[in-house]
This record gives structure tokens, sequence and C-alpha cells, in this order.
């Protein structure tokens, strides 16, 4: 048992965290946003250069062969800085579709455009009834002369946007919640029959709903087994969330050490706010949640390596509820403790509380996996 | 990083958990998972077995019995004791005296009761709290005024957890009172059976006699039984109190709770299946699991950071740890209550008698509920918990 990181884990932290800090302050990240598509060119050609694109993909690949808590180190980072850019959907999941199911030819075709920064991907997944079920799923694809058709509608496309390649996740075989006969395709935003219909999220992010009409794959385009990508899906969609809660962790940590700051400098009553035991109790207990998220942030990466694969899943939802419960009341409280401030746009606090709470929603809510594992049993 | 034990820690684990199995008596072991009282004898009856194996203070320096155990052992031997369930060592011997006497005493006081407190021949109590001081224990009042080679003690502790037991008591008493409130206290050690000492029981919500009033009334104590300096007490107590870092979570009592939780949920029916099956409290037991489940991670850190930095200072994350896992220790008492629904009503007049068992272990469910609100009030209430992390980790 060991929760230090090694040598070369303290050195991509020093690293991300030192490119974070010269170029991801609240400015420059107001500036990123009005760019074209909602985030910096330039950052993620930073982060490219950086290798930070590469971390996970297999070094026959051109990557690093990094592992589970490499990505923790780095989304907690990203988290903290409220970063814009679409790691989580192009390198954790786009990446994570590839790295688990691709063939030798979609990985020689798609990774080296992640890892040089030069192409980004979006996962088209949500439908408009399949809320956090992921075998719910309408849209088709059908064989059609050696060729797929893809039929259907996607919604809160993460990068869906400015993304050039989208995973889809489309019915081959059987009805809309059979576990069975849903497959995976790559397919390029600009294919014929896509239309994309972009905007901002809550947190400042960028997504967009998707349409797919009578859009022409190659056989050569479907991840792994076209009739049950389920279990495939659910691997890929576990790291997501495994990689939400370190971003998650992230992100709480900085708005209790902002809200701690506000305590120590804002006056009233001719005293530091911090002095009044009422606000002092909610810090710490802001600690304590904070303490137990991180905890269980830890147990989700860990997971990552857990044979069983029950038993993973239920170790990442176990974590997704904590990092909910957390996340929720962190960032409620750091709003209530910077009073009227908290409540301004311009601040930073404010915007930590939005992408918590976009986190909480993404992927399956607190009760959601509640009830995951409330059916599966943990301890 | 990496979260899983090693294969010696796992070794080490089922050598512990085969030792507990065929070791703690039936009849004790029964008597933990009812949630019963035991007697003292049943209590030092066990101790000593466990003493015999060289366990009995395995936490101390190999020097004075312990075993040298690392960290992350001494974690897991606590986890199975108490999720076997065992009683652990108790706890105002082998984790606070004994660690201040073998820190701070003199050669002669570590040869005397070091071994003494390992195979329990003294039942040792606590005199700290008074009252008129309880969180701010500082301010205490009982006197220890030195006459020639004697301390005469006056004045009263309160709370002393099973002093009804006791033989030998230590205690924090004034030995100078114009010193400011922290510097006039001394730590002083003495019999229980002394003249002057009365021992007064305080019956708490749940019927039981676990704490006591105790008066001390011109009490005559040899100078020897001072503990390293006087008027240095306060510094000892704080070493004491900073002593017992990552046992209070009771990580292991939790869990032995949530799988008596479920034993007994899956046999209470309601509507006409059992209780366990019920959607509502799946949910509430799951939530309950996954709070416990971050505990024992945050005090995994704990440990392993313990391990690797050494027993420096206290650290602050150990208040994390109290908080938590008092909250989730009252948590599975009020699941427990949950279960049993009407059936927690009928009291059992002789519940506090060891040897009574007339009536249906369900009797013992709510005094366990009742009782367990006083976890979050002792060894330093939750909120002076929040205190020190406010100031300690959050420099506020």
């Amino acid at each position: 048992m060991d929760f230090d990181l090694s040598e070369e884990q303290r050195l991509l932290k020093e690293s991300i965290d030192g490119l974070l800090t010269d170029s991801y302050d609240f400015d420059a990240r107001k500036k990123y946003q009005k760019e074209k598509g909602g985030w910096s060119k330039a950052v993620w050609g930073k982060l490219a250069e950086q290798g930070l694109l590469g971390l996970p993909f297999a070094e026959a690949d051109g990557g690093f062969g990094a592992g589970a808590v490499e990505t923790m180190i780095v989304m907690e980072a990203l988290g903290r800085a409220l970063v814009l850019e679409p790691y989580l959907a192009t390198v954790v999941i786009g990446g994570g579709f590839l790295r688990h199911g691709g063939s030798a030819e979609q990985k020689a075709a798609h990774i080296p455009g992640i890892i040089d920064g030069s192409k980004t991907f979006a996962f088209a997944q949500l439908e408009k009834n399949s809320r956090y079920d992921l075998a719910d799923v309408s849209t088709t694809a059908k064989k059609k002369d050696g060729a797929y058709v893809i039929d259907g509608e996607k919604f809160v496309v993460l990068n869906g946007e400015n993304a050039d390649t989208l995973i889809v996740t489309a019915r081959t075989k059987g009805s809309r919640r059979d576990k069975t006969g849903i497959g995976v395709f790559l397919v390029p935003a600009n294919a014929k029959g896509v239309t994309r219909k972009g905007y901002p999220t809550q947190d400042g992010l960028h997504a967009a709903d998707i349409t797919f009409t009578g859009v022409e794959v190659g056989s050569d385009a479907a991840i792994g087994d076209p009739e049950n990508g389920l279990p495939l899906i659910e691997r890929v969609v576990d790291e997501a969330r495994t990689a939400m809660c370190a971003e998650a962790v992230g992100a709480m940590d900085e708005s209790l050490k902002t809200t701690v700051e506000y305590l120590k400098t804002r006056k009233q009553f001719g005293v530091p706010i911090g002095s009044f035991q009422t606000l002092q109790h909610r810090a710490a207990d802001m600690f304590v949640a904070l303490e137990q998220a991180r905890s269980m942030s830890m147990f989700a990466t860990m997971a990552a390596d857990f044979e069983d694969a029950k038993e993973r899943a239920t170790a990442v939802a176990a974590a997704k509820v904590q990092i909910g419960k957390s996340g929720k009341f962190i960032g409620q409280q750091s709003i209530q403790l910077h009073g009227g401030i908290g409540m301004t746009q311009e601040a930073k606090i404010g915007h930590y509380f939005k992408r918590l709470t976009m986190i909480e929603n993404t992927f399956g809510d607190t009760d959601y996996h509640l009830r995951r594992v409330a059916e599966g049993g943990l301890v | 990083m990496d979260l899983a034990f090693s294969k010696e820690e796992i070794a080490f684990r089922e050598e512990v958990r085969a030792f507990f199995r065929d070791n703690v008596p039936p009849e004790t072991r029964r008597k933990m998972v009812e949630g019963r009282h035991l007697s003292k004898d049943e209590m030092v009856a066990w101790w000593r077995i466990l003493n015999k194996k060289g366990w009995g203070v395995s936490h101390w320096p190999k020097e004075y019995g312990g075993t040298g155990w690392s960290s992350v052992q001494q974690y897991i031997f606590n986890e199975e004791l108490q999720m076997h369930p065992a009683p652990a060592p108790l706890a105002f011997g082998v984790s606070m005296v004994g660690p201040v006497i073998y820190t701070f005493g003199n050669e002669k006081q570590k040869q005397y009761y070091l071994p003494r407190i390992a195979n329990v021949d003294d039942w040792w109590c606590q005199g700290f709290s008074e009252p008129g001081s309880g969180s701010d224990l500082a301010s205490l009042k009982t006197k220890a005024e030195r006459k020639g080679d004697k301390y005469i003690i006056n004045g009263q502790k309160t709370w002393t957890t099973l002093a009804q037991h006791a033989d030998m008591i230590f205690c924090l008493c004034r030995t100078d009172t114009s010193a400011k409130k922290q510097m006039g206290i001394s730590f002083i050690v003495f019999s229980m059976k002394s003249k002057g000492v009365t021992v007064r029981p305080i019956e708490t919500i749940d019927g039981g006699h676990e704490v006591n009033e105790v008066f001390f009334d011109d009490v005559e104590v040899p100078v020897e039984n001072l503990i390293g300096e006087e008027n240095k007490g306060w510094d000892y107590a704080k070493f004491l109190l900073g002593n017992e870092r990552t046992g209070i979570a009771r990580v292991g009592v939790s869990k032995e709770r949530l799988r008596r939780i479920k034993e007994l949920a899956s046999k209470v029916e309601q509507n006409g299946k059992p209780v366990l099956e019920d959607q509502g409290f799946r949910e509430k037991l799951a939530a309950c699991e996954i709070e416990l489940k971050a505990l024992e991670l945050t005090q995994l850190r704990v440990v392993a950071d313990e391990g690797k930095h050494g027993k420096g200072k206290p650290n602050p994350a150990s208040s994390v740890l109290k908080i938590k896992g008092s909250e989730i220790q009252q948590t599975t008492t009020e699941l427990l209550m949950e279960v049993i629904g009407p059936f927690a009503a009928p009291y059992d007049e002789h519940g506090d008698d060891a040897s009574n068992e007339t009536m249906d272990w369900t009797a013992q469910i709510a005094p366990s509920y009742f009782n367990n609100r006083k976890v979050s009030i002792y060894g330093g209430s939750n909120e002076i918990q929040r205190n020190i992390i406010t100031k300690a980790v959050l420099g506020l």
C-alpha cells in the first residue's frame, strides 16, 4: 500500500501545474472562451508539446504508456484551473475507445492526430430519452452493401461543435433498450448527413446537438464488435467518470482554497469574517467533504486495475456518489461563504460551482449511482 | 501509488484473523455482536490471551513489549479485532497512560507499570474531565498540594469510564494555582483504593453504567507517583490525546455493524419481504457503505503517511477521521433501529447485568443507538475537531 507519487508522476504533476500556472489564470480563461470553438488552440498545442495528449497511449502507438494515476494527476490539475480544452472528450474518451477497442488500422489512423494535437474527438452518446442508461440507444446503424448507414439524433455532445471525429453509439440490432445490438462507430464530423448545432454549456464549455441523416460510413468504422459494443462503452465511460472525479477533486480543492483565502481577507464588523466560528466550521466541513472525495477519486482510479468488471463498475459508481455529494456541498458553500460577490459572473468562485454541478449530471448523477451501488452491494 | 495490500500484508491479515478465530472466547464474541456489556472478568481474560501471544501492547516500542509492526500491520490488526469482533485492549492503559510512562516516566516507573499495563494487572481509568472542565480541559480545578513526600489531592473528576473496575487512575491535577491555566498542571498516577477516593456511578440514557463521578477527599499520594516533571502535565496530556490518531475512525466497528445490519435486515420482514430488499433502505445502506469506504481510504492515507514520514506531530487529518468515523458509527446504529422498527421498544431492566439474558437481543439495539450519541462528544467533541481543522489545516 502506497499513496505517494512516483518520481515520474511527481514530475508530471509539476509539469502540468507549471504549464497551467503560466497560461491559465482566470483572465486568460475568459479570453480562451471567446476564441472560435470556445477554447484555445495555443494551449492545446502546449499540452501536445509536453506530451500530455499522448500519456495513456501505448508506446507502440506513439504514446507514453501511462496509467490511470497519470490521468488522475492531469485531470485534477485541469479541474483546478477550470480548463476548457477537450482533454476528457479527446484523450480520455476518444482515446479510450481506440485503446480498448480499436483495430491496428484504427489506432494508426487516429492516435497520432490526438497525440500531436491536430485532431480532437467527441462522444455522441446521449439521446433525447436515454438519460443515464448507456444501453438506451435509438440511433440506428443499418448495414448496406458492406457499409453502415447511421440515422438518429444525439444531444449535449461535449466538444461536438469542434471535433474532427465523432464516436457514435448506434443500434445495429434489437430494440431501444436491449443490451446487445449496440455498435460504436467512428464518424468524420464533416461526413455527409451530419448536422451540428453548437452552443456553450452552463460551465463555459461547448457542446452540440447532432443529427445523423443517412450518414454512410465503411464497415471499418466500427470500433470492436458492432453487435456487442456495450461492454466497451461501459468501460470507457467508467474511465471518463473516474477522470471527472479527479477533475472535480481539483475544482473542489481550489474552490475551498479560494474560499478560505476570502475568509481571511474579507472584513466585516472590523474583523476578518474567518474569525467567526459559524463560518470556520462550515469551512472545516468543506475540508472533510474534500478529503472524502479525494479518497474516493483515488479508489476509482485504482479500480481501473480491478480484474472483476462488476467490482470495477461499483467502485466507480461509489466514487461518483461521493464526488457528487462533496461537489454539491463545497460548490454551494463556497458561494455562501463568499456572500454577494460569489453570485457574480466576474468572480471565479461561481465557475467552480457551475463546473462541479455539470460534472454531477454527466454520465450518471448521485442518485443514479447510489441506486447502482444499492443494487450491487459494496463492502 | 498502490492501494492494494502487499502479499506479506495479506498473509499477516490471515494470521491475525486465524488467531482471533481460534482464541477469542465464543461467548465474548457473541456478546460483542449482540451489543451486550461484558463483565470485567471476560474482558481481562481476553486481554491476557492477547498479551500471552505478545499482542497486548502491539503498538508500543519493542523494548517495552511492543511488536515492531508497521503502521499498516497495526491498522490491519485493529481492523480485524474490531471486525471479529473482540474487545480492543483497554485504551486507558495501553493507548494512554502506557505511552506517557514510557516517553516521560523514569526507569523505576517504566519497570513497574509497563508490564502490569500489558497484562492488565491494573485496570486504569482516566482522570481528566471535571464538572466545570469539558472541552475547556485546562480550566480543571482538582488540586494536588505538596506536603513533604506526599501530594494531598482534593477535587472531583467526571465521565470517568469504567472507574468501577479501576485499580489505578492517571490524573491531571493543579500543582501551581498561580500559574497560567495550562502551566500549573501535573500528571499524577495513584491507586483507586487509596483512602479518600469515592466512585459514584452515572447512569447514561441507555440505562448503562459506563461512566462515573470520582471524588478525591484529602487523598495522599507519594510524590514518586508524579510522571515526568511537575507542572508539565498539560504537555503530557496533549501528547496522550494526539497519540491515538488513526484508531478513532473505528472503521472495523462500523464494518462489523454493517454486516450485522445486513444479517438482521435479511430476516426481518416488511410488506411481506425482507427489509434488505426495500429499495429505500438499500439506498441508505449503500450511502453509509460509500461513506465508510471513503473513510477507510482516508484512514489508510493517514496510516501510510505515518509509515513513511514517522509519527511526528499529530496529523490534523485525524480530525476528519474522528468526525466522519463518529458520524458513520451513529448512522449504523440508526440503521439497526430502522431494521427492527417497533421491536426496538422493549427495555431490559437488567441490561447492564452481564449475566442476565432474560430479554431478547433486540433489547440491546435501542440502547446501542442511544449510547452511540456519545461518540461525537467524547475524545474532543466534533465541534472541537472542527476547531482543530480550522486552525491547523485551514489557518483561519
